[in-house]
């Protein structure tokens, strides 16, 4: 195809500046019709500033540097403009409203109308052709709210498809996704690819990028590194590039002893709140040791994040089975409750359950600690801070400061804070709920790094997580979960990806 | 370079309390001097400590995401139930201790609707405001209940005399500078950022310029008013609370996010239940500060308060999305809301004009925060 080549966008030497840092240092980067371009960088890197000032959403004037849309200097001063332009962007956060339908959703804000009345059947008639299109399985008439987040992604990614556009940029796109999902999207990219869209596509997971991505461009430090045809390299150039560095243990080799059992859970069944007959959980035992890290393998709503939730009394509505902790029979009522018997709960949604965001990296750091920095019921602010301090410089948590609010903070940075908020309270258990999503590979590693290091020191980690080289990497023992069920368990040794994905499909009616 | 950064943190307070001055100005321009006057300024503080107690309590409710639209019928109907008790015969700390049950039984009742039966407290105070009014108007058929002569009246009107004014003022400054160098020190012995000698030299120095100015002033009335003192009181107590202890804490954390807090070990509902709790000793304090103000329980008193209340918030700098707000911030809104009826009064412009300048100045406060916030 002769046009493949003809580049749709193009930016050169943009240069953005934040008062005190230069988040963009003349970047060059550019996407042709039908092709996949893949933008990789760790955190903080300058990608999503970048994707931000070809939406529009970071004005013309804010930046230096040309951007130019099928070969045309354009200066879009909001992302209406970019839309106009063929520019789709789907962004991580999901921007959808929860109590509105699919349908309502995808045509949000540009309803097909006469004279303001809207035309519903059009609209449904429009969402349907398009799901279907697209090979979602979604309603157009289902509340968006009662979709899973892997769906209401796709709800999202469709909602901007539905601007016929010519451009397409994802901000990690998957990270909400499973396998499943994740192969049926990969499918649709190249879908679109044939049809002569052209894709930026940001993400972490790099076989995702070398999946469906015909060139890599790595970013730095707010600099555009280099690029690849993605056929010429392989992961560990990508990830050398992107760490600016060569990454050998992404997974830590920590000597360490294994006690005894410490939380034991037995029979374990937590009803669907809203659909009576069916189990979120389903006769769950397992125990987990002293020491032990423990790995929860399984897809989407299998009822990993569950499991956790559940123990961790974060869980409303009944529980059935018993659940021990060093031998005690308890009944964690309340989180409350959970964490004075010395459990800890990094929880899968960082932004939203783990974080005050707009609190500092210190408050958030003593949230759950506050009683024991009282002195006569007098909070200790500089103890606090103390503490505060020593976990910045320990954990290498990149802040301005320790009064920074959280929000300013990188992915990694945040996750961080989260871990060292429960370092704090010293438990004896400690469960990690997707402890790396959405985070860089360079962070990652320090991560794992924290969990090997709290584990070695005699904390039980139960570990949750849809990426199975994280799962396999770090775990002594893996457990599978499939339709709220344990349906295996391997030890590190035995495990593989194959076994796992197989037990994870293993449904039982 | 140190200066700069301080003044860009407390760029909030600092644009309030220039507006307060420009307010005081103008009103001193506009009354040919006696908006100024010690008598007036006696005055003024006197008239804001309704308001400002209450919104003392407004800005915790506030900050955990809350709202209490019942406080002016509830400050009304705890004053006609103190008023009706002493004319019964109650002694007055008696009087007093059973007003602070209803009060407290009232904030009770309602933070349980809130927190633990998941109303919106929108709706539950609202129900609230007109419940206490029907009540009061009920009780008293109408009428104006006259407070009996006792030491109660002395929270309206008297004045703290001027020696012991001096003495409290002395050792307010003297607590302050104490424990501002021993924070200082701690700071520095656990390498933990703090200010430079300069600067807390300068801080300390308006500290006690604005105390000593304040009891000058007021000692050359009659001396500092009693309501005055107990609201100052109670602000050094709401101001510990809010920044020094747990619960205060888990306040903040529950506005910012509630899920966060909850999976961080707060019990949510108990925090929002002692909002409301604490809501209930400050209406009771406003009652009695009301009731002997104007020496008898009215039927129709406090209307609007619950507004002023949140206007003072709003103005002092507290988000209604909750997770942020101070009470210096609520107590020097209320002064502004107060300085504008006083100053307006005294000009002898029409009471309408009250309104609409309160109303243009809370729009235009949240305004410039707003786009102040986008600026930045």
């Amino acid at each position: 195809m002769a046009s493949q080549s003809t580049t749709v966008l193009e930016l050169r030497d943009i240069v953005k500046e934040f008062p005190g840092v230069r988040a963009l240092d003349g970047v060059r980067f550019d996407v042709c019709r039908g092709e996949v371009h893949a933008l990789c960088g760790e955190n903080g890197a300058g990608k999503s500033t970048l994707m931000k000032i070809i939406s529009g959403l970071y004005p013309h004037g804010s930046y230096a540097g040309d951007l130019l849309v099928d070969g045309a200097v354009r200066k879009f001063s909001g992302i209406k403009e970019s839309q106009a332009a063929g520019v789709a962007i789907v962004f991580q956060e999901l921007s959808l409203v929860r109590e509105l339908s699919v349908a309502e959703n995808i045509f949000l804000g540009r309803e097909p109308s006469t004279f303001g009345v809207i035309d519903w059947d059009d609209v449904q008639q429009k969402t349907s052709a398009l799901l279907r299109d697209l090979g979602f399985n979604i309603s157009p008439s289902a509340r968006v709210g009662d979709l899973g987040i892997g769906q209401q992604q796709m709800v999202e990614i469709a909602k901007a498809l539905a601007l016929n556009a010519h451009i397409l940029i994802l901000d990690e796109p998957t990270s909400a996704l499973s396998d499943t999902e994740i192969e049926v999207f990969l499918g649709m990219i190249r879908t679109l690819k044939q049809r002569g869209v052209a894709c930026v596509l940001i993400t972490h997971k790099l076989n995702e990028v070398f999946a469906v991505s015909d060139r890599i461009t790595v970013f730095r430090d707010g600099k555009s590194v280099v690029s690849y045809l993605a056929k010429d390299v392989n992961e560990h150039r990508v990830i050398a590039d992107m760490v600016g560095r060569e990454l050998k243990d992404l997974y830590p080799r920590i000597e360490k002893t294994i006690h005894g059992p410490i939380l034991e859970v037995q029979n374990l069944t937590v009803p669907h709140p809203t659909i009576p007959g069916r189990d979120l959980l389903h006769d769950v035992s397992f125990a987990v040791r002293k020491g032990e890290i423990l790995g929860i393998a399984g897809l989407m709503g299998s009822g990993r994040t569950e499991i956790l939730m559940s123990v961790f009394g974060a869980l409303h509505g009944k529980r059935k089975g018993s659940i021990k902790l060093e031998g005690e029979t308890l009944n964690f009522a309340s989180p409350q409750d959970a964490i004075n018997r010395g459990l800890a709960l990094v929880s899968e949604d960082r932004k939203r359950l783990g974080l005050v965001l707009e609190d500092s990296v210190s408050r958030n750091i003593s949230l759950a600690s506050l009683a024991k920095l009282t002195r006569f019921g007098v909070l200790d602010d500089d103890g606090e801070m103390k503490i505060a301090k020593d976990f910045v410089k320990d954990l290498r948590i990149k802040t301005p400061g320790i009064e920074a609010q959280v929000k300013n903070l990188s992915g990694g940075n945040q996750q961080k804070v989260v871990l060292a908020k429960w370092m704090l309270t010293k438990p004896k258990v400690l469960f990690l709920d997707e402890p790396t999503r959405g985070i860089d590979v360079g962070a990652r590693a320090e991560i794992y790094r924290i969990v090997g290091e709290m584990a070695r020191d005699g904390v039980a980690v139960v570990m949750v997580s849809s990426e199975l080289p994280e799962v396999l990497g770090l775990s002594d023992r893996v457990l599978v979960m499939c339709g709220g069920r344990v349906t295996g368990e391997f030890s590190r040794d035995e495990a593989t990806q194959e076994q796992i994905m197989a037990a994870a499909t293993r449904f039982s009616h | 370079m140190e200066l700069v950064t301080k003044l860009k943190q407390s760029w909030r307070t600092l644009t309030m309390l220039f507006a307060l001055v420009l307010i005081w100005i103008i009103f001193q321009y506009v009354t040919d001097g006696a908006f100024l006057e010690s008598r007036n300024l006696s005055n003024l503080f006197r008239q804001m400590t309704v308001t400002g107690v209450l919104a003392m309590g407004m800005v915790l409710i506030i900050v955990a995401g809350h709202i209490d639209l019942s406080v002016g019928s509830v400050v009304c109907f705890l004053g006609v139930t103190l008023a009706m008790l002493m004319q019964k015969g109650y002694a007055p700390a008696s009087a007093l201790l059973v007003t602070l049950g209803v009060g407290l039984l009232i904030s009770l009742v309602q933070g349980w609707l809130t927190a633990y039966q998941k109303v919106p407290a929108f709706i539950v105070t609202l129900a609230g405001m007109m419940v206490f009014r029907g009540l009061s108007m009920g009780v008293t058929a109408g009428v104006t209940i006259p407070l009996e002569d006792s030491w109660i009246k002395s929270f309206g009107s008297a004045y703290v005399p001027t020696t012991v004014g001096s003495a409290i003022a002395g050792v307010a400054l003297l607590f302050m500078v104490v424990t501002r160098l021993r924070r200082r020190s701690s700071a520095l012995q656990h390498g933990v950022a703090t200010s430079s000698p300069l600067m807390t030299a300068l801080g300390l120095l308006l500290m006690a310029a604005v105390i000593a100015g304040f009891t000058v002033t007021m000692n050359r009335y009659e001396g500092v008013p009693v309501p005055v003192l107990v609201m100052l009181a109670l602000m050094v107590l709401f101001n510990f609370i809010a920044t020094k202890t747990v619960f205060g804490r888990h306040v903040y954390a529950v506005g910012g996010s509630v899920e966060a807090a909850h999976l961080s070990g707060v019990n949510v509902r108990r925090v929002v239940l002692g909002n409301f709790l604490l809501m209930g000793l400050l209406t009771t304090v406003a009652a009695m500060i009301l009731t002997a103000r104007v020496e008898s329980a009215q039927p129709d008193a406090g209307q609007l308060l619950e507004l002023d209340a949140v206007a003072s918030c709003v103005i002092g700098g507290t988000s209604l999305m909750g997770g942020k707000g101070t009470i210096a911030g609520a107590l020097l809104g209320a002064l502004v809301m107060e300085s504008l009826n006083n100053g307006m009064s005294l000009a002898n412009m029409e009471a309408f004009w009250q309104y609409i300048v309160k109303g243009l100045v809370l729009v235009v406060a949240v305004w410039l925060d707003v786009a102040s916030q986008k600026a930045r």
